[in-house]
Formats: C-alpha cells, sequence, structure tokens
C-alpha cells in the first residue's frame, strides 16, 4: 500500500496504518490526520515533525484514542499495537493499554500534573491500577521511579506537589509517571518545548539513556529538528494531516527531498548562527478543510509546477526507508546537493540542536 | 457605496430594518431562554396590567355564600375560603409582584451604583462602604427584610424598602470590582491626567462600560425580589392585606389545602412561572450579552 | 497559624458591622421605639415607663455600649413579650431549626454533587438539559408552593407521612425523621439548584484542564477522571455551600410557616408581630454570626483541598 509497508516484513511494536482523523465542525468537516501510515519498531525513536497544525499531535491523540468525541471521529485506517487493531478496542480494553502498555508525555509540564495531589501519588495510582499494587508498594515504585528519572531526594519530592517543583522536575515526573508500568511505546508530545534550553538537553539525555534501559519505543513529536537530529532514528514528516516524507534521520539530514523538509531545515538555527532568528517558511499551515485537490504544499512552494496544483502526488519509495510524497522530489535533491543548507556547511553535521 | 454613506438617514434605516430584524431573529433562535422568558414574563405581565378590566370580580369583596369553589365559568380560578374571586386576586396580585420586582430592581441598583462607584473611586469612603456592605451580606436577606418590615408599618413602600435593603450589597460588590479594573483603563487614567472632574468621567467612561453586567444583574435582583416579596407575604410581614399578593393568598389557602388545593395552585403558579421567567430573562442576557460574567454572577 | 489568626480577625469588623446594624435596626423606625414596641393600645404612661425600662432614654452611644456588654456576658436580654429570658426562648426552638438546617444541607450536598459532576460529564447530552432544566425550575420555584405540593400529595392524599408539626429526636427517630422529610426534601430544592449549576460549571471547566488528559492518558476509569476533577473544582463548591447558608437560613424560616413547625424561624415571624426587638435582634445576630463561622470555617478549608494556599 504505502512506501514504508514493504521496507520491512517483521511485525511492527505499533503501526499506524492510513490513519484518518477527522473533526466534524460547524464549518464542515476537517481532515485533520488523513491517510498517515507509519511503524514504530521496539527500542526505536520515531520522530514526527511538522509546524503546529500539521495533524502531529492529533495522531499521536489518536493512538491512545483521547481524542473527544465527538468533534472527533475515525474516518478509516488503523493503529496496531502488537497486531491488535486499539481502533477495535473497547473503551475498557483501551483502558488497560493506555498509562501501561502505552504511555504519553505532553508539552505543558506546568499543567499536565494534578495541582491537588502530590506527584508520589500520581504516580502510584497509575501503578495500582495496572498493576495491582498495594499503596504502600506503590508508593515505593512511584519513589523508585522518581529516582530513576534522576531527582535528588526522591523520597522527599514524593511527597511534594506539583507547584513546589520547576518546570524541568516536572517533566521527569510526568516521564516518571509515563514510565511507572515498564510501558511498550513511550509517545512524546514536544517534551521539551516549554523548557529553557539546558533544561531540553537535560530532558532529551534523560529520555534516551532511560530507552537505553528500559527498551521502549518513542514516538518523539516536535516540530524542533534540532531535537530530532539529537534523538531520533527515523523521521516521518508531516504536513496537513499528511506523511510527506520518511526516511532515517541521518539520510532525512544529508537527502531532504520535500521541498517542504527542505524549508524546515533552512528556518533551523545552524551551529554557527546560534540564537539568531532564521527565515521562516512564507505563508501560512492552509486550514485542513480548505486544502485543494493537488498537492496541499503548493501554495507555499517554490518548486510547484501545474502539475501539483492539479493533482497529490503520492508516497514514493526513493531509497532504502526513504519514502517522498513529491513530483519534484529529483529536483530538490539536486538543488540541495548544489546549495548546501547552512547547518550542511558547519563542521558538525546534522547536530545542529539547539 | 458612495451614494449610500451619501443618502439621507432615512434612506439607510429603510435599507437597514430588514438585516436588523433578521439578525435580531437569529439572535432570538441562539437564545431560546430569552424568549421562553420574555414570552412566559410579558403574558403575566399583560394580565396583570390589564387587571382592572379583566378581573371579575372585585378581588376583595368577600362572597360568603360561595366559599371553597373549585374553577367554573363563574370563578375561572375558583373562590377561597371567604368567598373572593381567585381569578382576580391573582390577577391582581401579579401587579403588586411586578411592581415590587420593577422597584426593588431600579432602586437596588441605583443605591448599588451610587455606593459602589464611591467605594471604586473615592479612597477614604471604600473602607466603610464595604465594610457596611460586608456587614448587610452576613445577614441572611429574608431575615434582614423581615427585621426590616418590624420596625415599619406593613406598606408598599416599606416593603419596597425592606427589600431593596439586603439586595444593595450584591450590586456594590459588582460596581466595585468593574470599577476597580476600569480604574486602570488608559482612557480613564487620561482623563484624569486631563484633570476632568469625576463625575465627568463616571458617567462619560466608567458607567457605560457598567451597563451590561448591571442590567444582567438587576433582572436576578427583579426576580429574587418577586420571590422575597411573596415570602414576606406568606409569612404575614409584608404587604397589608388590602393588597391582593400571591404570597397572602398562599398563606390563606395554607389551612386548607385539603378541601381548596387550588386556591393555594393558581397564585402558586403564576408565582412560579414570574420568577422563572424573570431568571430565564436573567440567564439568556448574561449568555446572550457577555459570556464571562457567567463567573460572576 | 498566622493565616488562621488572619482569617478570624477579619470576620471581627463584620460582627461589628452586624452588631450596629441590628441595634439600630429599632431606632430606624420612623417612631418612637418605645411606641412602637409597647403597641397600640398603650398610653402614653406605659410608654415613657417602657422606655425607662429599656434605657432608651439613655443616649445612643451609651445604650449601644450597654448592650454590647451585655451580649459579651452572654445575655441576650428578655423577650418583652413573653418576659422570659431570650436565650432560654432560642433553646427550645433551635432543636427543630437545627434539625431541618442540617438535614437539608447534607441532602441537598449529597444530590447536586454528583448530579452536577453526571451534568458536566455529559455535558450537551439529555442528561445534561434534563440536571439544568430541573435546576432552573427548582431555583424558580416558591418553596411553599412545592411545600403545599408535598403536604398535599404526600401527607393528605397518600398518607406516607404526618401533614405538620415536629417530634423531638428525643421521641425516637423515626416519628422525628417522618416530620422532617417533607420539610428538608421541600427545602433542599433550591439548595440542590444551586449548587448543581455551580459543580456542573465548575467541574466542566476543570475536564478541560491539561492534567484531566493525563489522569486520561494513565488509564484511569471515567469515575476516577471525575475525581480528580472533583478535587480540583472543590473550592467553588464549596464556596457556594457557604454562600447558600443564607438561601438555608432564610429558607427555614418559610418552611417553618409551611409545615408549622415551631422553630427559630416561626418565633422570629411572632415577634415581629408582637414588635419583640430583643428576640429579633438576637436572632439576627446569631443567625449572622452562624454565616460568618461558617464561611471563615469553609475559608479555612480552602487549605485541605489546595496545597497551593498553605504556602
Amino acid at each position: 500500500m504505502t512506501a514504508s509497508r514493504d521496507l520491512r516484513d517483521d511485525p511492527p511494536l505499533l503501526e499506524i496504518d492510513e490513519l484518518r482523523t477527522h473533526f466534524d465542525t460547524l464549518a464542515g468537516t476537517v481532515r485533520s490526520v488523513d491517510g498517515v501510515s507509519y511503524r514504530l519498531n521496539a527500542g526505536e525513536t520515531l520522530g514526527i515533525v511538522g509546524e503546529s497544525g500539521c495533524g502531529k499531535s492529533v495522531t499521536a491523540l489518536s493512538i491512545l484514542r483521547l481524542l473527544p468525541s465527538p468533534p472527533a471521529r475515525f474516518a478509516g485506517g488503523a493503529i496496531r499495537f502488537r497486531g491488535i487493531d486499539l481502533l477495535s478496542l473497547s473503551e475498557r480494553e483501551m483502558r488497560d493499554i493506555r498509562g501501561n502498555r502505552i504511555s504519553m508525555i505532553f508539552q505543558e509540564p506546568m499543567t499536565s500534573l494534578n495541582p491537588v495531589l502530590t506527584v508520589g501519588r500520581q504516580i502510584a495510582e497509575t501503578v495500582m491500577l495496572h498493576q495491582g499494587l498495594g499503596r504502600r508498594a506503590a508508593w515505593a515504585r512511584a519513589v523508585e521511579m522518581l529516582r530513576l528519572v534522576q531527582i535528588a531526594e526522591p523520597d522527599r519530592r514524593a511527597a511534594e506537589y506539583p507547584h513546589q517543583m520547576s518546570g524541568g522536575m516536572r517533566q521527569r515526573v510526568m516521564i516518571a509517571l509515563a514510565l511507572a508500568c515498564h510501558p511498550d511505546v513511550l509517545i512524546a508530545d514536544e517534551p521539551t518545548t516549554a523548557l529553557d534550553v539546558t533544561i531540553q538537553a537535560q530532558i532529551l539525555d534523560l529520555l534516551r539513556d532511560l530507552q537505553a534501559r528500559l527498551g521502549m519505543g518513542i514516538i518523539m513529536i516536535t516540530h524542533d529538528l534540532g531535537v530530532v537530529a539529537e534523538c531520533c532514528d527515523r523521521v516521518v514528516v508531516m504536513y496537513a494531516g499528511r506523511k510527506v516524507e520518511e526516511a532515517p534521520v541521518e539520510d532525512l539530514f544529508d537527502r531532504p527531498l520535500h521541498p517542504y523538509t527542505r524549508a524546515l531545515m533552512a528556518s533551523m538555527p545552524s551551529m554557527a548562527g546560534g540564537g539568531s532568528r532564521l527565515p521562516e517558511i512564507p505563508g501560512m499551515v492552509p486550514a485542513p478543510q480548505d486544502l485543494g485537490a493537488g498537492c496541499a504544499f503548493a501554495p507555499r512552494c517554490a518548486f510547484t509546477t501545474e502539475r501539483c496544483r492539479r493533482e497529490p502526488p503520492p508516497l514514493t519509495a526513493v531509497g532504502a526507508g526513504h519514502a517522498v510524497a513529491c513530483f519534484e522530489a529529483e529536483r530538490v535533491g539536486c538543488i540541495t546537493a548544489a546549495f548546501p543548507l547552512p547547518f550542511q556547511t558547519s563542521p558538525s553535521q546534522a547536530g545542529a540542536s539547539a | 457605496m458612495t451614494t449610500v454613506s451619501l443618502a439621507p438617514a432615512a434612506a439607510g434605516a429603510a435599507v437597514c430594518t430588514p438585516t436588523i430584524r433578521s439578525r435580531m431573529r437569529r439572535w432570538l433562535r441562539k437564545h431560546p431562554t430569552l424568549i421562553v422568558g420574555a414570552a412566559l414574563l410579558s403574558t403575566v405581565a399583560a394580565l396583570s396590567v390589564a387587571a382592572p378590566w379583566i378581573a371579575s370580580h372585585d378581588p376583595q369583596a368577600l362572597d360568603p355564600l360561595a366559599r371553597f369553589r373549585p374553577p367554573s365559568a363563574e370563578h375561572l380560578f375558583g373562590t377561597d375560603a371567604m368567598g373572593r374571586d381567585l381569578f382576580s386576586r391573582t390577577v391582581w396580585g401579579g401587579r403588586a409582584s411586578l411592581s415590587v420586582g420593577l422597584l426593588v430592581a431600579v432602586l437596588a441598583t441605583s443605591a448599588g451604583v451610587a455606593l459602589g462607584l464611591l467605594a471604586g473611586f473615592v479612597r477614604w469612603a471604600e473602607g466603610p462602604v464595604m465594610r457596611l456592605m460586608d456587614g448587610l451580606m452576613a445577614i441572611p436577606d429574608i431575615l434582614l427584610a423581615i427585621a426590616l418590615m418590624a420596625v415599619t408599618r406593613a406598606g408598599l413602600t416599606t416593603v419596597v424598602v425592606a427589600i431593596t435593603v439586603p439586595q444593595v450589597p450584591r450590586v456594590v460588590r459588582l460596581v466595585r470590582s468593574l470599577a476597580l479594573s476600569l480604574r486602570e483603563r488608559q482612557y480613564v487614567e487620561a482623563a484624569h491626567a486631563l484633570g476632568t472632574p469625576l463625575p465627568v468621567i463616571l458617567i462619560r467612561h466608567v458607567l457605560p462600560n457598567m451597563i451590561t453586567p448591571l442590567i444582567v444583574q438587576a433582572t436576578f435582583i427583579a426576580a429574587t425580589a418577586i420571590l422575597i416579596e411573596a415570602l414576606l407575604s406568606f409569612l404575614g410581614v409584608g404587604l397589608p392585606p388590602q393588597i391582593p399578593s400571591w404570597g397572602t393568598m398562599m398563606a390563606d389557602a395554607r389551612n386548607f389545602i385539603a378541601i381548596a388545593f387550588h386556591a393555594a395552585l393558581f397564585p402558586g403558579l403564576f408565582l412560579a412561572a414570574t420568577v422563572l421567567s424573570v431568571n430565564l430573562i436573567g440567564d439568556g442576557l448574561r449568555d446572550a450579552l457577555d459570556p464571562r460574567l457567567a463567573r460572576q454572577l | 497559624m498566622t493565616y488562621v489568626l488572619r482569617r478570624v480577625a477579619a470576620t471581627l469588623p463584620v460582627m461589628a458591622v452586624v452588631a450596629i446594624l441590628v441595634f439600630l435596626l429599632i431606632h430606624l423606625s420612623s417612631g418612637d421605639p418605645a411606641a412602637l414596641i409597647a403597641g397600640d393600645t398603650a398610653t402614653a404612661e406605659d410608654i415613657a415607663r417602657l422606655r425607662g425600662v429599656l434605657g432608651l432614654d439613655q443616649p445612643l452611644w451609651n445604650q449601644f455600649l450597654r448592650w454590647i456588654g451585655r451580649l459579651a456576658g452572654g445575655d441576650l436580654g428578655t423577650s418583652i413579650f413573653t418576659g422570659v429570658p431570650v436565650a432560654s426562648l432560642l433553646a427550645q426552638r433551635l432543636e427543630p431549626t437545627l434539625s431541618i438546617a442540617l438535614l437539608t444541607m447534607t441532602l441537598a450536598v449529597l444530590v447536586s454533587v454528583p448530579l452536577g459532576v453526571l451534568a458536566a460529564h455529559k455535558a450537551g447530552s439529555w442528561v445534561d438539559r434534563l440536571v439544568m432544566i430541573f435546576a432552573v425550575l427548582a431555583f424558580s420555584t416558591p418553596v411553599f408552593l412545592v411545600g403545599y405540593l408535598f403536604i398535599y400529595g404526600f401527607a393528605i392524599r397518600l398518607g406516607w407521612l404526618p401533614v405538620q408539626g415536629y417530634v423531638s429526636l428525643a421521641k425516637g427517630f423515626w416519628p422525628w425523621l417522618s416530620h422532617l422529610i417533607l420539610p428538608c426534601v421541600n427545602l433542599s430544592l433550591v439548595y440542590i439548584a444551586l449548587l448543581t449549576r455551580m459543580t456542573r460549571a465548575t467541574v466542566l471547566d476543570v475536564l478541560h484542564e491539561d492534567y484531566i488528559r493525563t489522569a486520561r492518558a494513565k488509564g484511569l476509569g471515567v469515575v476516577a477522571v471525575l475525581g480528580h476533577a472533583l478535587r480540583n473544582a472543590a473550592i467553588p463548591i464549596v464556596t457556594t455551600i457557604g454562600v447558600g447558608i443564607a438561601f438555608l437560613i432564610g429558607g427555614v424560616v418559610v418552611s417553618e410557616t409551611v409545615f408549622a413547625i415551631p422553630g427559630v424561624g416561626r418565633l422570629v415571624i411572632d415577634s415581629v408581630q408582637r414588635h419583640d426587638y430583643p428576640v429579633i435582634q438576637s436572632v439576627l445576630l446569631l443567625s449572622a454570626g452562624m454565616y460568618v463561622l461558617i464561611n471563615l470555617l469553609i475559608d479555612l478549608s480552602y487549605r485541605l483541598f489546595d496545597p497551593r494556599i498553605r504556602a
């Protein structure tokens, strides 16, 4: 069906297959996710990249079925976790998956923890729910988890409330909470966006370290290519509810083939450029209900042809694990080869973390 | 476009009317509580205003031979323990209820605005006014009204005053909190800096910005006032017996529930419908004019 | 501790204002208070004597100080009509009134919090709409109308419960309770309406918070998630319970008349008709004191619900 599908044959840990998540609004149906496929293997980190509004968070929330319905609606496709279609599970069966087999951490550590419960209790609650531990054992696990995420004095901290902690520490708590039941999949939705730069790096290090120890697959949702470069194995680039490019991380940074990927990279701060603000992609992500017949990126694209406006480009395999949905991919590749992107000219290639 | 803007106002009005009407219609369809409330209230109000003409009997005329009559063509709502016609008493009672509601709403709002602005804009007045209001609010409104009735003679004026006083603090608090936020607005500060006298600032810049919440608040106060008047009259400390009131009628019916339930039913239903309609209008206005108010009122 | 002290201290000016207002009450009347108390049949001589007995010939501030002094000593004064100390008069009437108030409040909280949470959980559905319509109706329907309907239906027609009156708890639990069921259910309706609306609104707000999404992402079930939401909605709900105390006290007065229960409310009404001011003043003071006290306790309880306030 899709290019990524026939790349490998071993059963994947998590497989998103032609997922369509639509929202029924007064203004019409919004196709936030419109036929997206990707897979996640055990121990692997998959990056999902795109500007806000491209459907990356909706995909993530779809996996755990956390979207309010109505207005959200699954209009097609499947989400298979170890071969089981999550969309066919009952709410009850789904609850056994959430926080247990598949966990999620969110962008806002300041608001994602319940302010009136101690952090220890919030972690213990999950453990009691999924592993049937008693109160005392669950609390011990909570403390152990806090130690695992490198919080000093975990015994004391477990009895504290979120407001007594800094943003970085709260995100560590969120990670502890998410990993308390040793899930197979961790979905991290912009886990570092709300944090300042040094804390960002610490949290990414922590995630990488925990992955090495616990072996879960991570879906890293971000708009920050620096984060992708630092911790992902493979990358899916999304635009307007569709997957426009997928590639192993080095391959993607070496040879971005979709004009949108290239534009994202061009607007990425280079190693040399430091904190200076770089040119952003002109125009805005079109509202999903305003899409025309052709390629959704055509209005903002420098490579647009007549054909782009007429028909949507199919996803085509262009190399080992590399697929792109663009008629002009070859031309984009040539341009990049001829005129390297700012970070590609800097000595440490693809290491341009913010 | 040019011709329209150059055309005299009358032509413009002629062009605008249908759109305004259709916009009104759309607005009303979006706020069903307003329509239901307004329809209910206008029915009760029409009956009350028309009381002298539609009342079939003198509301106070006793008829010992026609006691406890069930509803009939002669007595639409039947008669009470003293043979008085309940329909006539009910429509006359509406006059008392609606007048009290309207008067209390206007008086409490006016007094509250005056005191609230004083507290909000005159520094030395803030402490005393607000402490007085805290004290008044600590006494349950019905008890305070009852106590005020205890020291005066029963009459329409005293009832209105007794019900108004406990409602004033609600307005004062609202006005003061609005005043505190308005005080910081740039146009108010600018007017201050230019030496505009305080009364002018209040009338030109402050009051217009308070109209919406005040209207909503006044509506709720009217509903409360109608209810409290009925309660006071029911308890025998409200309107004097010579003024027909739904509360008095309910009290009169109390000992005869078993044999003449209709004597309590009709005034009770009218009272409930009236209070409900005014509350619905209040809810509707709040949601329609300013949804953010839901937090405060 | 300083927090508690500050809160307690904040109630003092309120009570002082209440005391002044209550004291001034009889002087607010248009005529001579002594004449008002003595009634229409009193002679000029009676009035003068009464003025002396009540100390009304003293300067106002002097009267106030003496009155406050007596109050501080626990003396609420003497009923003019019955000649009995107000305190003992009130003591006789307290049991029925407190019974109604406590039972009503318990019932209201037990019904309205789940109802409000349910409505918030099912926001927009017919369940929600039904609950909200009920709330609007209950809030607007006068206590005595429903009271009469209850008496007519459950007591007179069906004969399930006594029509009116009160039986002391000392005479047995069921006789006591059976006399309270109708008045309390009746009175709780207004309170339920108020609390249900507040609970629904605050829980609905909280349900949109990020930490609720986290709770769901943890795999918690509906009940546990709503529990999380309720804990965060507790403060506005508890505050509304406190504000509702005023409704409750007012409602008790009416309820006692509807169901012919000899409580404090009935005493107040009788005292108004008898111009028995010391009784009225005492009831005003006590109910305001109760209101202030309960709201102080509620204020202090915030810290149990929200750890951020402890800091």
